[in-house]
């Protein structure tokens, strides 16, 4: 009971970060002076196209680019009709995206699951391989298995990702027959989804699952292992011992429970960094991730798109930190009754 | 027959470096207690860690034997691992000093305390709960279901030792090793744990090995006596001997420095009281405590109505157990916390200069009240910074307060580590050069830097080990004379107090009870709390033993006190003076 309450509460505060973010990018998107139009107006002038300019000032007019700009806010997301009324974010339209000349949802739709499936997948791997390594590297501390962990891990972090890419595309074209580039055969694209359409994106996933995911798992795997390392000198690890606990009952009941947290908190960061962090490599891998499409966005100040894409990851990370924050009242009592220690 | 415990030529060393243990002997009989004590570094935890072989990883067993067993001894340092962890907490169990860290946060404790049976005797979860439930039962849980229930951090300090009691109790082990087992305690919860423990070894006849440095709780428990220093056994035998007629001169030593509660005292005289540095008015200081993010606030009142005077130049302290108030009384004789609308506090840094508020300076007034008022804290390792030599940690309050040139000040650094018995060639040094009791001089030192008048002592001496804490405080009230200072000194233990202070004011959950100095405190207890502080802190004398169980009950609840004291919920009688300068809450 007092969970789902502080769940509703928890979902409330996100609301509220996620309107105080849109408010942020707005302004930080319209920082740079002029828009994608009034720089698209003042180069058709200069070449003389008059057509050009007719359209360009319709567009203008029509998503209310000349109207003061906390205007264009309020009828971006909706919350104040715009030339066709009530339509923005919280009426479902993401607005026209003026570099392809397409509604922003066309442009982003597939993009939008496929980096949801991309990151999901990296996170996924960044648990599987820090969860073992971290633990084992701390119960054997200073010893091989320790040095090699953190050997590997330090590679994973010090090795640009892109260069990871090449070379595992490379490698595993050669000696495993894995594809190269792109989130699914050519032939399935625009197709809908059919047994072989999934596997064929299963497929293209490995790679960059790995390439997103290494620096993840090593700097998680270092975490952990200091966390653990911490925890394991504490009286109570004694206790257990005391008690007759064989080592790795041990390990896994008391001092692991107490290093998950910042394990479980750290989900909500994960997110953003790797949807950041994984922009150069969709680039260099060709993935229709929603990646490349900000950077084109940001880079011609297309606002509309770009304002969405960056919405999206803000909802991710307001997401995954509620999912942390949630999973933390789960697992810590001491946050679950709100008690100090001491 | 056999000992149970038979320890011989125990040497431990950690590297290449000599052995910080050295050749421990000693045995103990089934049903027997027996107190291993030594100040800190003497390497008493080693050697009964040792019996469990939970040592940490760098330390090594070089030699020696622990036999155990009194049919068929088995030597513990040569089982195999496996072998090893079915002893651990079936047969030998230990409690440790610190019951909050000892038990995990996060698990229940009856979880915690069930995973023993589920360990040793196999038992499925509702048969180990029915065991454990009984043993909260006997070690004296109100309700033992929801005691199961709860996580440590949701009981008191005792609670939780009683918790860890339980987990060692649970599967009857014949021999059970305390380490430190009260030294976290306040003296009355103390008596509690100690009165458990003897209970629960008459009752299944185990042995007990005690680690303390307290002889008082030596005398109290022990049949036999292990007194180590620096890795060796000093003396041993059996406890009326050791305590009775100390043969060593190190266990003389330890005796001379244990304050001991005045035995028969006279009443003393009234302390005048025309002349006062600090003076406490009507302070009231009330905490409002938020639950977590979803729970309503809740008023905890840590001062009420207290009111203290202190004379210039004496040293006026204020006992009491955790949570009674005492420390948020200091913080508010310093400036550090405001007490609540209507308390006045006044200070007055020399005889004719004029009473300042310190509950409402100006900027100028606190630059100035802060020079004259200095604190000395209770944890000397954690109150100096490791990052700064002496000469930096005692110059940075002159620099604070721009007083004198580079120079001056390095020569009045070097002229307050000779106060406080340093050499002041030590000025280069790191505060981890030195050992518990010099660090506790420099921060003496320091706050002498700045020539105060009041000095607030906040538990300066319970960090420290019983030799050395003599040491401190014949320095305290040395500097007190000479430099004319006055004392605030805030401690929990009655035969400090009883040493340093002119006027003691006894503190029960944020009201003073009784105050007087202490002669006639010790010697004319009026207030059942006073009474029952007294009685339940155990003397290092073995013909004069406290009764655990009595005294363990402290002085209960307002409403079962003498009809003079008696009162409900929070209304408290007034503070009268009964006899001149002795002061007691009753109705009068």
């Amino acid at each position: 009971m007092m969970f789902i309450r502080y769940a509703g509460y928890r979902f409330l505060t996100m609301l509220l970060t996620l309107w105080v973010v849109s408010i942020l990018v707005f302004v930080i998107i319209n920082l740079p002076p002029g828009d994608y139009l009034s720089n698209q107006i003042a180069e058709l002038r200069a070449t003389g196209q008059a057509e050009g300019v007719a359209k360009a000032e319709f567009l203008r007019t029509e998503y209310a680019l000349d109207r003061p700009l906390w205007e264009q806010y309020f009828i971006w997301v909706g919350m104040m009709p715009g030339p066709q009324g009530f339509s923005g974010l919280l009426q479902g339209d993401f607005g026209w995206s003026f570099e392809f000349d397409r509604p922003v949802s066309e442009i982003v739709g597939d993009a939008l699951w496929l980096t949801v499936l991309v990151n999901l997948a990296a996170v996924l791997f960044v648990y599987m391989v820090a969860l073992p390594l971290g633990v084992i590297s701390a119960a054997r501390s200073e010893t091989w298995v320790d040095y090699t962990a953190g050997f590997v891990g330090y590679l994973g972090l010090a090795t640009p990702n892109f260069l990871l890419a090449l070379i595992l595309f490379y490698y595993g074209h050669k000696y495993l027959g894995l594809p190269i580039g792109g989130m699914m055969n050519p032939i399935y694209e625009g197709q809908p989804m059919s047994p072989g359409k999934v596997q064929s994106i299963l497929v293209h996933l490995i790679v960059p699952t790995f390439v997103i995911g290494t620096s993840g798992a090593a700097g998680m795997m270092q975490r952990l292992r200091a966390n653990m390392l911490d925890e394991l000198s504490k009286p109570y690890v004694e206790t257990a011992k005391a008690k007759g606990l064989s080592p790795s009952k041990l390990l896994s009941k008391y001092p692991l429970r107490m290093a998950f947290n910042p394990f479980v908190a750290d989900i909500g960061n994960l997110l953003p960094a790797m949807v950041s962090g994984s922009v150069l490599v969709s680039v260099v891998l060709g993935l229709q991730t929603i990646g490349p499409a900000l950077l084109a966005a940001l880079k011609s100040q297309d606002q509309f798109l770009a304002a969405f894409v960056l919405m999206f990851v803000a909802l991710l990370t307001l997401i995954g930190t509620m999912i942390s924050d949630l999973l933390l009242v789960l697992l810590d009592p001491r946050i679950r009754y709100g008690a100090r220690e001491g | 027959m056999a000992p149970l415990l038979d320890v011989q030529g125990l040497t431990i060393g950690f590297g290449d470096a000599p052995a910080v243990v050295t050749g421990i002997n000693f045995s103990v009989e089934p049903g027997e207690t027996l107190a291993l004590v030594g100040e800190s570094g003497s390497g008493k935890t080693l050697t009964c860690r040792s019996v469990l072989r939970i040592l940490p990883g760098t330390a090594q067993l070089r030699a020696g034997q622990i036999k155990f067993g009194t049919q068929s001894a088995i030597d513990l340092l040569s089982l195999d691992e496996r072998a090893m962890r079915a002893i651990r907490g079936d047969r030998i169990s230990m409690i440790f000093q610190e019951p909050m860290r000892s038990l995990s946060p996060l698990h229940r404790i009856g979880n915690q305390v069930a995973e023993v049976l589920h360990l040793h005797r196999g038992l499925g979860t509702a048969a180990a709960k029915k065991l454990v439930l009984e043993t909260f039962e006997r070690v004296g849980f109100a309700d033992a279901e929801r005691a199961y229930r709860a996580y440590p951090f949701e009981m008191s300090g005792g609670m939780r030792q009683r918790a860890m009691i339980a987990m060692a109790m649970v599967a009857k082990p014949d021999l059970l090793i305390a380490d430190e087992p009260t030294t976290a305690l306040d003296v009355t919860t103390q008596a509690q744990v100690l009165g458990l423990i003897k209970d629960l070894q008459k009752e299944t006849g185990m042995a007990v090995v005690l680690v303390t440095h307290d002889l008082g709780v030596v005398a109290n428990m022990a049949e036999k006596v292990v007194v180590m220093n620096k890795g060796r056994v000093m003396e041993s035998g059996p406890a009326t001997a050791v305590l009775g007629n100390p043969g060593h001169g190190y266990t003389q030593k330890l005796f001379a420095a244990a304050p001991m509660i005045p035995e028969v005292a006279e009443p003393a005289d009234a302390l005048a009281d025309d002349d006062l540095i600090l003076n406490l008015k009507n302070v009231n200081k009330t905490y409002t405590v938020r639950a977590g993010g979803w729970r309503a606030a809740k008023k905890v009142h840590a001062c009420i109505d207290v009111n203290l005077q202190l004379q210039r130049g004496t040293t006026l302290a204020v006992v009491g157990e955790s949570g009674s108030g005492k420390t948020t009384c200091a913080r508010i004789a310093l400036g550090a916390e405001l007490p609540d609308n209507g308390s006045e506090v006044l200070f007055r840094e020399t005889s004719s200069s004029d009473p300042v508020a310190v509950n409402a300076m100006t900027r100028a007034q606190r630059i100035a009240f802060q020079r004259k008022a200095q604190m000395v804290f209770q944890d000397p390792y954690s109150s100096l910074s490791p990052r700064m030599r002496v000469q930096d940690a005692l110059t940075e309050p002159m620099e604070i307060h721009n007083l004198g040139n580079r120079s001056e000040r390095r020569e009045k650094a070097a002229e307050m580590l000779r106060w406080v018995g340093l050499n002041p060639d030590t000025l280069k040094r790191y505060p981890h050069a030195f050992s518990g009791g010099q660090r506790q001089r420099l921060s003496i030192a320091r706050a002498l830097t700045l020539d105060p008048s009041l000095l607030v002592c906040d538990e300066p001496t319970s960090a420290l080990d019983v030799s050395v804490q003599e040491q401190i405080l014949t320095l305290l009230e040395d500097i007190r004379d000479r430099m004319g200072l006055s004392y605030l000194f805030i401690s929990h233990d009655l035969a400090v107090v009883s040493r340093i202070a002119d006027e003691v004011a006894v503190m029960r959950q944020g009201v003073v009870v009784e105050q007087a100095a202490p002669d006639t405190l010790f010697y004319n207890p009026r207030h059942p709390y006073t009474k029952a502080l007294i009685a339940a802190q155990p003397e290092p004398d073995v013909n004069r033993p406290i009764d655990l169980n009595l005294v363990s009950k402290g002085a209960g609840a307002p409403d079962s006190w003498p009809e003079m004291f008696r009162f409900k919920g929070t209304q408290a009688p007034a503070l009268i003076e009964l006899d001149p300068g002795h002061k007691v809450r009753c109705h009068a």
